[in-house]
């Protein structure tokens, strides 16, 4: 199960999002809370490594880590299909 | 993307090689003494000839931007090791950093260190990074600089800059050499500022490439950036319309050879700067960026080795 506040957690450890975590909606879209493409970069890696997934190169991209809730879809969907 | 649709004024067409002609192109400017072996792949020196076109296109650049008042500055072709730590270079590109290191031992240090190069070992074990690095493209001295001016005027700033550059892809295509010329213009200002400029090089250097009789097309690129990371900031750049090429076949017409690029930073050199526009807003940038030793290849592959039969109206644009 991929839960909102375990994202949130992975959030914070984003220097541009550290303060702005908690409050973020799920439907906010975290590019035009700070997120840059480094920042993009780093959350995937860490989504990687706590879900042990690999994003495919179709989803390498801004709109697959936007907001909460499109992370969620993306990343259960992903969670998925490696168990399976 | 800021109005400018992706081009392609010709389809890439390259010459025929020479009939049984078995030699590569980087081979014939061997051959020709246009470049000069060096035992190192993309490390080459340049002859006379070769130079008088990578002078002439410098010049057309000159003159395509003659009326924009730009502050004309010219760096070595290194830069401090800690500037290059903060811009940001190894986040994208790790592969392609060249750092300058040195002998930082002692006297005994010194003669193992001869020992090992007497015996064919490691010799540099005692060799450590300095405060030097090999600058990976023009305008990266640049920005530190500018910042340290304070505040941008009100309506922005502009430079025009020209270095060596280097980039450790060693490759047996001339066109990817590792240390070689980059002439830019570099724009800061408020997004309208840097987006106008970018739109305007656009057509001027579409058309100065038309003029020396370069099939060409305009494309839509991204940054070679290291990695799978590197894979989602490339999609992002290209996505979001940021880079542009304009590009001829060179070694080939399947992957044609990026000439020139004009570069949409956003805020991201403003950031990590402290670039200010005059209202205290981060400042964007934008550049544009000749690929001179690019260039020069492109001309000779399509007009041939030898200058004096290369077309008239070409010779004209290039030497009057």
């Amino acid at each position: 199960m991929v839960f909102v506040n375990d994202i949130r957690e992975l959030l914070k450890g984003i220097g541009s999002l550290a303060d702005c975590a908690d409050r973020v909606s799920e439907e906010d879209d975290l590019f035009e809370k700070g997120l840059d493409s480094f920042g993009s970069v780093q959350l995937m890696l860490a989504l990687e490594e706590k879900y042990n997934i690999e994003f495919p190169d179709h989803l390498l991209n801004r709109r697959s880590f936007s907001t909460i809730r499109i992370i969620r879809e993306t990343v259960s969907a992903l969670t998925v299909s490696a168990a399976a | 993307m800021d109005g400018f649709a992706a081009t392609s004024l010709s389809p890439g067409v390259l010459p025929d090689d020479e009939a049984g002609e078995p030699r590569s192109f980087l081979d014939r400017l061997f051959d020709g003494g246009l470049l000069i072996r060096t035992g190192v792949d993309g490390l080459y020196g340049r002859s006379g000839a070769f130079e008088s076109v990578v002078e002439a296109v410098d010049r057309l650049a000159t003159g395509l931007g003659a009326e924009d008042g730009a502050e004309a500055l010219r760096f070595p072709p290194a830069m401090a090791r800690t500037a290059f730590e903060r811009s940001g270079y190894l986040k994208g590109f790790p592969n392609l950093a060249g750092t300058v290191h040195c002998f930082c031992g002692n006297e005994a240090d010194h003669a193992n260190l001869l020992a090992c190069l007497e015996a064919g070992d490691d010799w540099t074990g005692k060799q450590a990074a300095s405060e030097v690095v090999l600058t990976p493209a023009a305008c990266y001295p640049l920005y530190p600089v500018a910042a340290a001016r304070g505040r941008l005027p009100a309506d922005g700033l502009l430079f025009d800059l020209q270095s060596y550059c280097f980039r450790h892809e060693p490759s047996l295509e001339p066109t990817r050499m590792q240390l070689f010329r980059m002439r830019e213009y570099v724009r800061m200002g408020s997004p309208e500022q840097v987006l106008a400029f970018r739109e305007m090089w656009l057509e001027r250097g579409t058309a100065m490439m038309a003029g020396l009789g370069l099939p060409l097309a305009v494309d839509p690129a991204n940054d070679p950036f290291f990695g799978r990371a590197g894979r989602m900031l490339a999609n992002n750049q290209r996505n979001q319309g940021l880079k542009f090429e304009l590009n001829v076949p060179v070694n080939s017409v399947e992957k044609p050879t990026a000439c020139l690029s004009f570069n949409y930073h956003q805020d991201h050199f403003g950031l990590t700067w402290g670039l200010e526009q005059a209202d205290g807003s981060v400042a964007h940038t934008a550049c544009v960026g000749f690929g001179l030793e690019r260039i020069t290849l492109a001309l000779l592959r399509h007009h041939g080795l030898d200058l004096a039969k290369w077309p008239a109206a070409v010779r004209e644009k290039l030497w009057g």
